[in-house]
């Protein structure tokens, strides 16, 4: 990423505020996989509804974990993890995906479906929510045109750079309009230029009142926005509102 | 973002692609499995259903008739008797008919035991007459032997009980076995499509993933492959019923001019075997779907 970079003239979106309504709620959490060791510890952060935030720290450190732990991929070991209000530990499996139409994810590996054009798959969550094709395909092609890959509507995503494959997953990932995106290390596979770029949109998102969580190592992104950060190091969370 | 953002973007024409994508290299293997199986399952049902059908044609013909033995008394014409007896018995209430037949039939039916070269004419050879009843259960045993009695002749009157009931407990076994068959056959093509939908679910977890990321529910993801083991089940149905009626229609023609086969039930082919030939896909496929989606909804729900 290009030195100097910053995109702190971008305010941070008005309707985050500190009395506002948290989205998703972790206290004294703890996560193992299987019977191995705790890989997450006494993990307790809130995110607020229209909050941007960095969740950093080294490889290994757990962020995969704590974002699979929000997309109710897993289950938490112990402590109370709350989504939009709801306890995870009472759910059933039937009531995950309700919930998680609430929430876009955009992963590090992107996870396309490479038999699917990108219309096709920036389209995904408005087929499995039910919908017909005739009532979303304006308004997709109108968001894939957005993210800038007007030209690829019908391409597959093996074909792609990866910034395009990128800018594909954020597009489906808030295509229905989540109250919550979550990005796993979403510019490790992107040049510079084209990370300063889809951070760019993040903050757009987050204007038009999205809660944005993304996680990252790249401390030159995280240094371009004045957003609060979460800091994992050997499972433990350590938060810092550098807006405070 | 870009210059894409100044035109109007235009939607892709044509319809959804499909969601979970065709593997022909595990599916062609299975396709065969199934097919192999869905026509030893015909072939089952065939069997099944022509046992019962020879056993019941063999129970009529057991239960509708009796025979009469005259056994050959010195100084008195059997042949006569015979006549003379089967006249009276023809006259009884519910009997159809009764046919005396001669000293000559008797070692006609005897041949395959003593040879075509003729009995000694001193050998006491019991004479038959066959009596075809009305009502099987209204067989007239007492009157018979008052008649035998009153002539004076020595005879025995087989009823064919004792065939009967050895014809309807092998019948019965024969249906049995047949049902439990073709049970056993639909379970194994159950259990091997669960498997292979099993292995399919794993092989494509990364459809699975992304589909239960953007809200899909369980149901909507066993879907898929109930869809799709669906239409493998009907292929492979049609095919396995397919080949099962060229079977059935080989030994149907062929069958029926070998004597070898006079003891064995014939498979026939009524409306009622084209019906079950024709229903062998659609109850294909939905033994097909169903133990897909099972086996995917299970595995599902492992995963919270």
């Amino acid at each position: 990423m290009a030195a100097g970079f910053r995109l702190t003239e971008i305010a941070v979106n008005p309707f985050q505020q500190s009395e506002s309504e948290v989205i998703v709620g972790f206290d004294a959490v703890g996560m193992r996989y299987g019977r191995g060791p705790e890989i997450l510890k006494d993990v307790s952060f809130q995110l607020k509804r229209g909050s941007f935030t960095f969740l950093t720290g080294p490889s290994g450190a757990g962020k995969t974990s704590l974002l699979r732990l929000i997309y109710m991929a897993h289950k938490a070991s112990r402590g109370v993890v709350q989504h939009f209000g709801h306890d995870t530990a009472g759910l059933q499996r039937k009531d995950l995906p309700d919930l998680r139409r609430r929430i876009g994810v955009v992963f590090q590996e992107f996870r396309m479906l490479d038999h699917l054009s990108v219309f096709e798959n920036v389209a995904l969550p408005l087929r499995v929510a039910g919908q017909k094709r005739a009532s979303y395909a304006e308004d997709v092609a109108e968001l894939v045109s957005w993210v800038g890959l007007a030209h690829h509507m019908e391409s597959r995503p093996a074909t792609l750079s990866g910034g395009e494959q990128q800018r594909v997953a954020i597009a489906r990932a808030v295509v229905n309009q989540p109250e919550l995106l979550i990005a796993d290390e979403p510019t490790g596979n992107v040049d510079p230029d084209m990370a300063r770029r889809l951070l760019r949109l993040f903050v757009e998102l987050n204007r038009l009142g999205t809660t944005v969580l993304i996680a990252t190592h790249d401390l030159t992104l995280v240094r371009a926005l004045d957003a609060p950060v979460m800091s994992l190091a050997d499972g433990r969370l350590t938060y810092r509102d550098r807006a405070a | 973002m870009s210059e894409d953002e100044k035109s109007p973007p235009a939607p892709p024409s044509g319809g959804h692609a499909r969601l979970l994508p065709p593997d022909a290299g595990r599916d062609r293997p299975l396709f065969i499995v199934s097919a192999i199986l869905v026509f030893l399952a015909c072939l089952a049902a065939l069997g099944a259903r022509s046992t019962w059908t020879s056993s019941e044609r063999w129970m009529d013909d057991l239960d509708g008739s009796l025979t009469v033995q005259i056994r050959p008394i010195e100084g008195r014409d059997a042949d006569q008797d015979a006549i003379d007896i089967a006249r009276e018995i023809s006259e009884l209430p519910g009997v159809t008919r009764a046919d005396a037949r001669s000293r000559a039939d008797s070692e006609m039916l005897l041949e395959p035991w003593f040879g075509t070269s003729g009995l000694p004419s001193d050998l006491p050879v019991p004479v038959l007459i066959d009596v075809v009843l009305d009502d099987p259960d209204g067989v007239p045993l007492d009157e018979i032997a008052d008649i035998l009695e009153t002539a004076g002749i020595d005879a025995d009157i087989d009823d064919h009980g004792r065939w009967s009931d050895a014809v309807a407990r092998a019948s019965q076994l024969a249906r049995l076995l047949a049902f439990g068959l073709l049970a056993l056959i639909l379970g194994a093509a159950a259990a091997v499509i669960a498997f292979a939908a099993r292995a399919s679910l794993v092989a494509r977890r990364d459809v699975a993933d992304a589909l239960h990321i953007v809200g899909a529910t369980d149901s909507y993801v066993a879907g898929l492959f109930q869809r799709r083991f669906f239409s493998l089940g009907v292929k492979a149905g049609a095919t396995g019923a397919i080949f099962a009626a060229l079977i059935a229609i080989l030994v149907a023609v062929g069958g029926n001019n070998a004597d070898a086969l006079y003891f064995l039930p014939e498979l026939l082919f009524s409306p009622f075997e084209i019906v079950a030939l024709a229903m062998a896909p659609l109850i294909a496929g939905g033994v097909a779907a169903l133990s897909a989606r099972l086996a995917v909804e299970e595995e599902l729900r492992k995963r919270w």
